[in-house]
């Protein structure tokens, strides 16, 4: 199935709305089986997502972890790397933004802190992908194990240190202090004057993300490192014989897969809760899989893809509190089977699809 | 985009509908991570809405969280709503609670395990020191080998407190009693991994306990596994766990979250409701131990006299159990 035998709007529109579609209509059969209405499940998940300024609020929150943990796993990808280690990655970048945020946040303000924050977030994330890298590199261990090893590594570490070490003393919670405002980035609803986002802690980090998003694409696509990476994605042996050095190729992209992974605390941590806490990245580096495959590994499939998660997240959280026989499992559900049809799933469509361009294409040729 | 207008119009219609009922109260319980049927911390509050639901004829609505930045929103939802009082199970809401409880002054809220000190929040803490105490010493007098076990979730300071409590217990009954000690792990997982819960459980019976305590919330459905098919006891945590395996718990270490949100509850509606704490241990039957018909047997009236004679003596402060979190460390 080579690209070009479709139309590049069926490619990258109408096929994913397909796997939408069909993992929509799963769910409603799911749904109508426990006895509730689909259509009015559909409708409040909509609203619940972009009905209301504080629903958009959340979805775009949600929506900007996925950003972060979806591009690092994209940019592993094109080096044919599968870093499945984005939680423990953005875990760690936690420490980085909390080490930043602890040390400055009583002298100076959010915009001096912020790059301390930012590197910190990187250098910590990229640390944690170093050694899965390095391994794979040089004796050949395999990236997919060590980098979900290394996620039970970071749990450990975190919990150690935030119980023994950077802990607030006498508290029961995990955690460390409350950064004070010198460490907190500032809402969307504070600087864009007609927003109106309400309680959501959608911040700054959004633009982060955004900036993030075309920083991947220049890398990728318009540089040295990154045609080396995808050269070497697509052919190690081809890469290795026109001169790419197969180490540096992967340590440096799980470097950069690493740093963005753990940017995703910049939004967590400096953005919305404000404190180093126990378990905060929740599954978010896991998601950016799903979030990666389903846009393409491209960074503009990656916004759409994040955004649909996020309102997936969002809307599921209104949608469980207004209708309670919708358990959060039911949630989980409906999120899964997006992911099996938008990823696994991918190619079920495409056949049929294929045929039926190529059909008419002949047709048209015949009658033309 | 009508239709959801739509939708919009008719949930504030039903939420203004729902207010008018001045006199009736809307409390609304919020879940903690683990979720709703975690058969043991969270179910307890569970257990206690559906009583009050049922004794009084007065709905309630609850909520379980996916994620960190769900707490606020949750608590704001409610709120919103006019529910009140509202409940937060767990010590991971305070930060949220404290926000949301700031934002609405005249609402009711109330949470479990933390102190939250505002104008509007009663705070329920447990003294699960003493009720580990207890089970610690029944445990110690139970063993035949001198050896006993406590298995643990998540190795945070709260359950290091039921470790050294029971710990204390069991060197009380017996002072050359042998205490092993295993935690589940080290993230969120460790309250749900029955599986390793047993093989802890199974390391330390090849070890020589013979008695094994578990807080590990679903974990411990495992450990308790362990203990019937090894043919040795096990004790259960937070909710009566006896009648999980009858005549191979030798008893449960009852943590009344139940009691806590029925009384939130109850004195919401008849107009009592105060803030500030409540901190429930022996004395005031927030911690117990279970007696029932599956472990009647196990218990010796020699065993079942002696702790009694010990519950006075803790209620009274004769004996005074050490609580791991006043000082983070454990003396024994």
């Amino acid at each position: 199935m080579n690209a070009g035998q479709l139309p590049r709007w069926v490619d990258f529109g109408l096929i994913p709305l397909l796997n939408l579609t069909a993992a929509f209509l799963v769910s409603g059969l799911v749904v109508l089986i426990i006895g509730e209405n689909p259509i009015e499940v559909v409708q409040v998940l909509l609203w619940g997502a972009l009905g209301f300024g504080e629903g958009v609020g959340f979805t775009l929150f949600y929506a900007t972890n996925f950003i972060f943990t979806g591009l690092a796993v994209a940019v592993a990808f094109h080096a044919g790397l599968f870093n499945i280690g984005g939680e423990g990655q953005a875990y760690i970048g936690g420490l980085g933004v909390a080490f930043a945020c602890l040390a400055l946040d009583q002298v100076v303000p959010w915009w001096v802190t912020m790059p301390f924050a930012i590197v910190g977030a990187a250098l910590a994330g990229a640390a944690w992908a170093f050694i899965p890298a390095w391994l794979q590199a040089t004796r050949g261990s395999h990236i997919v194990i060590t980098t979900i090893m290394f996620n039970f590594i970071a749990a450990s570490l975190m919990v150690y240190l935030l119980v023994n070490v950077i802990g607030e003393a006498g508290s029961m919670q995990p955690e460390t202090r409350t950064f004070e405002d010198g460490g907190r980035l500032p809402f969307l609803n504070d600087f864009i004057p007609f927003a109106d986002f309400g309680t959501a802690p959608v911040n700054l980090s959004l633009v982060l993300g955004l900036i993030a998003c075309f920083g991947v694409w220049l890398l990728i696509w318009r540089t040295r490192l990154g045609y080396e990476i995808r050269s070497f994605g697509a052919n190690p042996t081809a890469a290795v014989y026109a001169g790419i050095s197969p180490v540096r190729t992967i340590v440096v992209t799980m470097l950069i897969s690493g740093g963005l992974a753990g940017m995703m605390a910049m939004n967590e941590i400096m953005g919305s809760q404000h404190r180093l806490l126990i378990e905060f990245v929740t599954g978010y580096g896991f998601v950016g899989i799903a979030v990666a495959l389903m846009g393409r590994a491209h960074p503009i499939g990656i916004v759409l893809a994040a955004v649909l998660f996020g309102m997936l997240y969002q809307g599921g959280a209104e949608l469980s509190f207004e209708i309670p026989t919708i358990t959060r499992d039911m949630i989980v559900v409906i999120q899964g089977l997006v992911i099996l049809f938008a990823g696994a799933l991918e190619h079920m469509f495409r056949p049929a699809l294929v045929q039926f361009f190529t059909m008419r294409r002949l047709n048209a040729a015949q009658t033309g | 985009m009508k239709k959801l207008l739509t939708i919009g119009a008719l949930l504030a219609g039903v939420t203004m509908a729902a207010s008018a009922y001045a006199d009736e109260i809307k409390p609304a319980v919020l879940y903690d991570l683990g979720g709703k049927f975690d058969k043991s911390f969270n179910e307890a509050a569970y257990t206690g809405a559906e009583q009050f639901k049922e004794d009084f004829g007065i709905e309630y609505r609850d909520f379980e969280l996916q994620n960190d930045a769900q707490r606020e929103q949750a608590l704001r939802n409610f709120a919103r709503r006019g529910m009140s009082p509202i409940i937060a199970i767990g010590f991971s809401q305070a930060n949220a609670l404290e926000k949301v409880a700031q934002e609405f002054p005249d609402l009711q809220f109330a949470i479990v395990d933390m102190v939250v000190d505002l104008p509007n929040v009663r705070s329920i803490v447990f003294k699960e020191h003493e009720g580990s105490y207890i089970v610690g010493m029944l445990a110690a007098m139970a063993s035949e080998t001198g050896t006993v076990g406590f298995v643990g979730g998540m190795d945070i300071p709260l359950i290091r407190k039921f470790a050294c409590g029971y710990k204390q217990g069991a060197l009380a009954a017996n002072e050359n009693v042998e205490v092993f000690q295993n935690m589940t792990g080290t993230t969120g997982a460790a309250w749900n991994d029955p599986v390793k819960g047993g093989e802890l459980a199974k390391s330390q019976f090849d070890r020589g306990a013979d008695v094994v305590y578990h807080a590990a919330g679903a974990t411990g459905i495992g450990v308790l596994q362990a203990a019937a098919d090894a043919g040795k006891l096990g004790i259960g945590v937070d909710s009566n766990q006896n009648a999980l395996h009858p005549g191979s718990v030798l008893t449960s270490m009852l943590k009344r979250v139940d009691i806590a949100v029925y009384r939130t509850f109850e004195d919401a509606k008849d107009g009592l409701f105060e803030p500030g704490f409540e901190v429930l241990g022996l004395a005031e039957g927030g911690v117990d131990w279970a007696l029932d018909e599956n472990n009647a047997e196990l218990i010796s009236d020699e065993m079942k006299a002696t702790v009694e004679q010990v519950t006075n003596q803790i209620v009274s402060g004769e004996i005074v159990v050490h609580d791991y979190m006043a000082d983070q460390t454990c003396p024994f």
